[in-house]
Order: C-alpha cells, then sequence, then structure tokens
C-alpha cells in the first residue's frame, strides 16, 4: 500500500529473523528509514532487556544507508509486504590490534603452532624444538617448559574447561585416527579407512567425528562406536583443512566472549554447570539446522556440506587460484573465511556459500587466519612475515602488524578479544594488542 | 680344440671378438669353470707375495697404488655396514621445522619467497663494497676512448673512437638525447633484463633492469651505462616478495654481472644481499 501521506512513500516491512520465522505483524514504514531507527523498531518488537545491535538484509543484500536506496537498487516493488531479515551482531565489540607488545624468545627452534586456552588466560605454543612452551599472559613472559615429544609438534589443543592441553608431533604419520581418553591415558579406539595420512580431525556437536585425509576424501565417523557412517567425496587433490560451523563454541564451551574481563578469570563452577552452559551456548549458535562443514583443498576449490544428511555438497566455492590453506566458519557461524597461496583471503556466506568479497594485501602466501570473538575482525598471517588485521564489513585492512622477521607459521586471537599472538620461523613468539 | 687359454691375469683383454667366436662356435673347455674358480682363489695369495717380494721403484710405486685401493675398499665396506645396522637417531631433530601444512610440501615455492633472515652484510667504510667479483680490470679513459688523428698532417687530434667492439648496455626509458643511445643503435644491444641468481638459495630469476650502478672498469662505462663483467646493477625484485622488518615491500636490490655478456649475449648476476 502506497500512501501519500507527507513527501515519503511508505511501504509494509516484515520482520524475519534467519531461520525464516517471522516477528510480529506487517509494519508501515518510511522509505528513508535507517537502520537505525529500523533497529529501535525491531528491539521493541523483541522486547529484549537490552537492545541487541542488529543488521538487516533483505534479499543477502544489506541495508545500509537507508531503506530506500537497497529497495532502489535491488529494483524490489513497494507494493507488496517485504521481507527483511534481521541478524544479531555480536554485543561487544573487539577492538583491533595495533602494536607488538612482547617479543618472546625461547624456543630454539621455529614456533609451528599457538593457542590461547577457551577463557584467554593461558596461551601455549609448540615448536620444532620438541617442546611446547606455557606463557604468562599478564607479566608476558615464560611460564612452563613442557618436554617429551621426540619431534616437532605439529598441533596443540586445549580442552573446552582449560585444564588439558593436548599436542600431536610428527612421528606419527599413518593414516589411522586414534581417539584417546585423556583421564587413563590411553587409547580408546583406531578409526582406519584413509588410504593416505589424515591432514585434519574435527569433533562435531552432535556425537560425530569427522577427518579429511591426502586421499581426497572427507570421512565422518560415529564418535561412541567409531563406525564408519558416511565418505564425502568430490574433491580432486589432498583436503588439507576442515572447518565446523560451530568450531569457536566447541571451543569457548562455557566461556561466554560478552562476558570477558580485563584480566581473564578462569571457569568457575562445578563440571555439570560448565556442561550445561556449554550446551546452551552450542544449540543457541546452531539453531535448527544441522552443522556445516566446509573442506579446503589442493584443488583450489572448497566444498560447503552438510555431513549429517546427504552425501552431496551443498556447494563448491571456486575462485582461489593457488591452493587452500585453512577455512574458518566465523564465530557467529554466518561467515566463511578462506586463507590461500595466493596472497588472498576470500570471504564467503557461511550458510550458502556465496561468494562475498575477496582480501588482497599479502604479498606472500597466507598461511593462517583468525576472528575475533565478535565476527568483525579477521588477522592473518603469512610468509611475507606480517600479520594484517580487516575490517570484515568493508572488506579493507584495518592494521598491518609487521615484526616478525620470518614467516609467520602460526596466528591465534584470545577469545577474550585483547590480545593476538603470532609465532614464526624465527623463533619468537609476539603478542599483539591495542 | 681349444688352444689358446682364458685370459684373467693381467694381460689386457684382446681387442677383436676371435675368443667369443671361438666360444660361441666351440664352447668351453670342459674343466673350464673349475680351474677360473680355483686361479681366481690363488689370486690374493699370489698378490701378497708379489707385494712382499718386490724391490725398489717399482715396489715404491706398486705400494702407492695399493695403499689408495685399500683406503677405498675400507670406505665403501664402512657405508656398506651402515646401511645394514639401524642406528639409534641422534637426539638431535631434523632442522626445518615446518606446520603441518607445509610437511609434504617440496620447497620450490620457497624459492620465491626469499628469507628474511639472511643476515645482511654491513658496510665497513663509505665507498668500500664487498661484492664477489672484487676485481676487474680497470681501463683507464685512453684506453676506452682511442685517439684518432685527422688533418693533412695528422695533428688534430680531437676525433676519439670507443674501442668496444660490442657491448651490452643499459638506457634507460626516454633517454633518447644521449649519445650513448645513437651508438648503441649501431653497435651495442640494450638489454632490460638479466638472470639473477640468489647465492643461498641457488635459484635463479630472469628480472628488469632498473639502473646501472656502477661499471668497475671505468666511470666511462658507468655514467654511459654498459654493462660489462663485474657491474653493479640494480634489479627489480618485487616478484620476489621481500619484506622489510618495518613492513615495506622491498622493491629493488644490487647484483653483480658474473659474465661476460659480449661473449653470451645476456647477462648473469649474482644477488648481492
Amino acid at each position: 500500500m502506497n500512501s501519500m501521506s507527507g513527501d515519503v512513500e511508505r511501504l509494509l516491512i516484515q520482520f524475519r529473523d534467519e531461520a525464516g520465522q517471522t516477528l510480529g505483524s506487517p509494519f508501515d514504514v518510511p522509505l528513508d528509514i535507517t537502520p537505525e531507527k529500523l533497529q529501535l523498531v525491531c528491539n521493541a518488537l523483541l522486547q529484549k532487556d537490552e537492545p541487541v545491535p542488529l543488521a538487516f538484509f533483505i534479499n543477502e543484500a544489506e541495508v545500509l544507508s537507508s531503506l530506500g536506496a537497497c529497495v532502489q537498487t535491488l529494483g524490489l516493488d513497494t507494493e507488496q509486504v517485504l521481507p527483511v531479515v534481521y541478524q544479531p551482531q555480536a554485543v561487544f565489540r573487539v577492538r583491533a590490534v595495533a602494536r607488538c607488545t612482547s617479543s618472546l624468545q625461547g624456543h630454539a627452534e621455529a614456533v609451528i603452532s599457538v593457542a590461547f586456552s577457551p577463557t584467554g588466560k593461558y596461551l601455549a605454543s609448540g615448536s620444532g624444538d620438541t617442546t611446547v612452551r606455557f606463557w604468562d599472559l599478564t607479566t608476558e613472559t615464560p611460564h612452563h617448559t613442557a618436554r617429551g615429544h621426540t619431534h616437532w609438534v605439529l598441533s596443540i589443543a586445549w580442552s573446552p574447561d582449560s585444564r588439558k592441553l593436548a599436542s600431536g608431533c610428527k612421528n606419527s604419520q599413518d593414516c589411522s585416527v586414534r581417539i584417546w581418553d585423556t583421564v587413563l591415558g590411553r587409547c580408546d579406539k583406531i578409526l582406519t579407512g584413509h588410504t593416505q595420512s589424515v591432514t585434519c580431525v574435527k569433533w562435531g556437536g552432535d556425537g560425530l567425528l569427522y577427518t579429511s585425509s591426502q586421499d581426497r576424501t572427507i570421512k565422518v565417523w560415529r564418535a561412541k562406536d567409531g563406525v564408519q557412517c558416511r565418505t564425502l567425496q568430490g574433491h580432486a587433490h589432498w583436503v588439507n583443512t576442515l572447518a565446523l560451523s560451530t568450531d569457536y563454541v566447541l571451543r569457548t564451551g562455557a566461556f561466554e566472549p560478552a562476558t570477558a574481563t580485563v584480566n581473564p578469570q578462569d571457569l568457575t563452577g562445578s563440571l555439570e554447570e560448565l556442561k550445561e552452559k556449554a550446551l546452551q551456548r552450542y544449540t543457541k549458535v546452531r539453531g535448527q539446522e544441522p552443522e556445516r562443514l566446509v573442506s579446503g583443498s589442493d584443488d583450489f576449490t572448497l566444498f560447503l556440506w552438510k555431513p549429517a544428511e546427504d552425501k552431496k555438497p551443498v556447494a563448491r566455492l571456486t575462485g582461489h587460484q593457488a591452493l587452500v590453506n585453512e577455512v574458518l566458519f566465523s564465530p557467529d557461524t554466518r561467515l566463511l573465511a578462506s586463507a590461500s597461496f595466493d596472497k588472498s583471503i576470500k570471504i564467503w556466506d557461511g550458510r550458502t556459500g556465496k561468494y562475498i568479497t575477496s582480501l588482497r594485501g599479502h604479498v606472500g602466501s597466507v598461511y593462517q587466519v583468525s576472528w575475533s570473538a565478535d565476527s568483525r575482525l579477521l588477522v592473518s598471517g603469512s610468509s611475507d612475515s606480517t600479520l594484517k588485521v580487516w575490517d570484515v564489513k568493508t572488506g579493507k585492512l584495518s592494521a598491518d602488524l609487521p615484526g616478525h622477521a620470518d614467516e609467520v607459521f602460526a596466528v591465534d586471537w584470545s577469545p577474550d578479544g585483547q590480545r593476538v599472538a603470532s609465532g614464526g620461523k624465527d623463533k619468537c613468539l609476539r603478542i599483539w594488542r591495542r | 680344440m681349444n688352444l689358446l687359454t682364458s685370459t684373467s691375469c693381467d694381460f689386457s683383454e684382446p681387442q677383436n671378438e676371435h675368443i667369443e667366436l671361438h666360444r660361441k662356435r666351440h664352447g668351453y673347455r670342459l674343466d673350464h669353470h673349475e680351474r677360473k674358480r680355483k686361479k681366481e682363489g690363488r689370486e690374493a695369495h699370489e698378490r701378497s707375495h708379489k707385494a712382499r717380494k718386490m724391490i725398489g721403484l717399482k715396489a715404491k710405486l706398486y705400494h702407492k697404488q695399493r695403499h689408495a685401493e685399500k683406503i677405498q675398499m675400507k670406505k665403501t665396506i664402512k657405508m656398506h655396514e651402515q646401511r645394514k645396522t639401524k642406528q639409534k637417531n641422534d637426539e638431535k631433530t631434523p632442522q626445518g621445522a615446518v606446520p603441518a601444512y607445509l610437511l609434504d610440501r617440496e620447497g620450490q615455492s620457497r624459492a620465491k619467497v626469499l628469507s628474511n633472515m639472511i643476515k645482511q652484510k654491513r658496510k665497513e667504510k663509505a665507498g668500500k663494497w664487498e661484492v664477489p667479483l672484487p676485481k676487474v680490470r680497470a681501463q683507464g679513459e685512453t684506453e676506452v676512448l682511442k685517439v684518432i688523428r685527422t688533418g693533412k698532417r695528422q695533428k688534430k687530434a680531437w676525433k676519439r673512437m670507443i674501442t668496444l667492439q660490442f657491448f651490452h648496455c643499459f638506457v634507460p626509458l626516454g633517454f633518447s638525447f644521449h649519445f650513448l643511445y645513437c651508438f648503441s643503435l649501431y653497435n651495442g644491444l640494450r638489454f632490460k633484463k638479466a638472470h639473477v641468481t640468489h647465492p643461498e638459495l641457488k635459484a635463479t630469476f630472469c628480472l628488469p633492469i632498473l639502473g646501472v650502478k656502477k661499471n668497475p672498469s671505468s666511470p666511462l662505462y658507468t655514467s654511459l651505462g654498459v654493462i660489462t663483467k663485474g657491474t653493479v646493477l640494480e634489479v627489480n625484485v618485487s616478484e620476489l616478495g621481500l619484506v622489510t622488518q618495518g613492513g615495506k615491500v622491498i622493491w629493488g636490490k644490487y647484483a653483480q654481472v658474473t659474465n661476460n655478456p659480449e661473449n653470451d649475449g645476456c647477462i648473469n648476476a649474482v644477488l648481492l644481499v
């Protein structure tokens, strides 16, 4: 209904959330309404205690300046009720890191893997000198060195309660996957099936385990009994990396980044309480749909799968000109970032796999990326020894962080958003802050 | 009937195939293989007998040769032994730790991304360069520009002739009024690219030349942009993707010419890191 009240046209809009559920009844708004005003209206409808920042989309296009501009560019009919999808953004805002606060020496060889604990209180790094070192973040000095491996420590992972750290070294490069019992310290199950070495293992939240390998397949296993459910085929070369949409929430567990304080605290509460909180956060992020899985490969493409449902991929994401080294979902699962050896990072829509933008600026292969906890910023480390912080919304470079003397092998953004840690071939670990 | 014995002693092999031909036609002696085996068995004893009994210059030469042979034999035996036994791994883990995503990849692409940790040599004193080819024959100006006498009585000596027969030079874009531009049209070849080798990685790239920094043969050559052996050039290294500590991209570096371009027709240089 177009009513010419005043000088401004009006039209009917219907708010809808991402899953498609409508909110309230159709609303009559002027065409020149801005996103801020839309936010007020929507928040009033949502009836939450605190206003939540929202972003509005019509047919996948974001409403930036005013509703009228968006409608015009899309060429939509103003006579019908227009569905407007609202997306709640993170309430907190992570600020871009700008300076290197310390360069931690201590490793005798290149630093290969870096990981913050789920609350951001501890930092661990694995290196080619076979040690795993723990660093104290408040004083930015070494805390403890863990010896025991016999070869390069290729990967480290924290348990969600920050109590344990698992690390893997290079010695075992067979084609099987082992599930270890952390309490008893012994191997529970051995999953065989891949014909070449396994490149990535991910625990899903629904009791599934995903493994990718150099034999171009991804296998889905039931974690309870170790039975193989599915094999996802489609790649033409080694599958390098996997990413799950619920990765970030599984990693942080019961810790909510919005409640982070300046001094990171340990998680309090009994195991049951923590598990309950973690489950709540998980179901909130996951929503109604099953988990999504993205795989990046040497054949320059990525595949988007819904492994719990179907053997066929949802979408194939092409566009890279060299092998894809790492893929990561944003913490709110809406976006996907892929880092490749062709010196660019591409951002894709996390739900459909549609290409959004490319981030260019590096002069060497991009090795690793890490999202900030509010999904607005992305940090990337590359072989040209620099790190770059990108603003994902505008697609532009936010901060350039030079300083490493040699290639940057690993980056991580702490879940409380305060620090970025990066380790590289020059054997030192750098911490960056605002 | 085979009247010839098989040749297994110090005599050199027969020069034609008559022996093989005979063997093919008539076969071997009945006891041939046995005799051969026994003779070879005796060889060690005969050898040692000779070594003990030999005297004089002959002995010296023989012993020297034998000593060298024995050393070689010992080395090969040791090598074989090492292969058979499984040694306990050294405590040191191999160098060159790489993260998991780089494990099975060759270092080929690494050659394109040069390491910034190669230390820069400090310039000790002003004007003194440490270059791979420090000594290049310097040519004075009189050598380069030969005086031609003209005039009825051959007294006028203002004309000069350049004594380069065939040279390579770099003329920057848009430099058309320089006399070398005209000269190079006749005698010289203009070159835009050089094959530059990185000394530590041993990888060679074809990089565009930005300019001639110094030609040690003569300052005249430097100003004219003539490229001979030992010339220091500035090359465009942006395709290598080097970055300084401060985050700036390096796009020019010095390289020194290592061949004689006038003989080879191309410019080979080594990068000065």
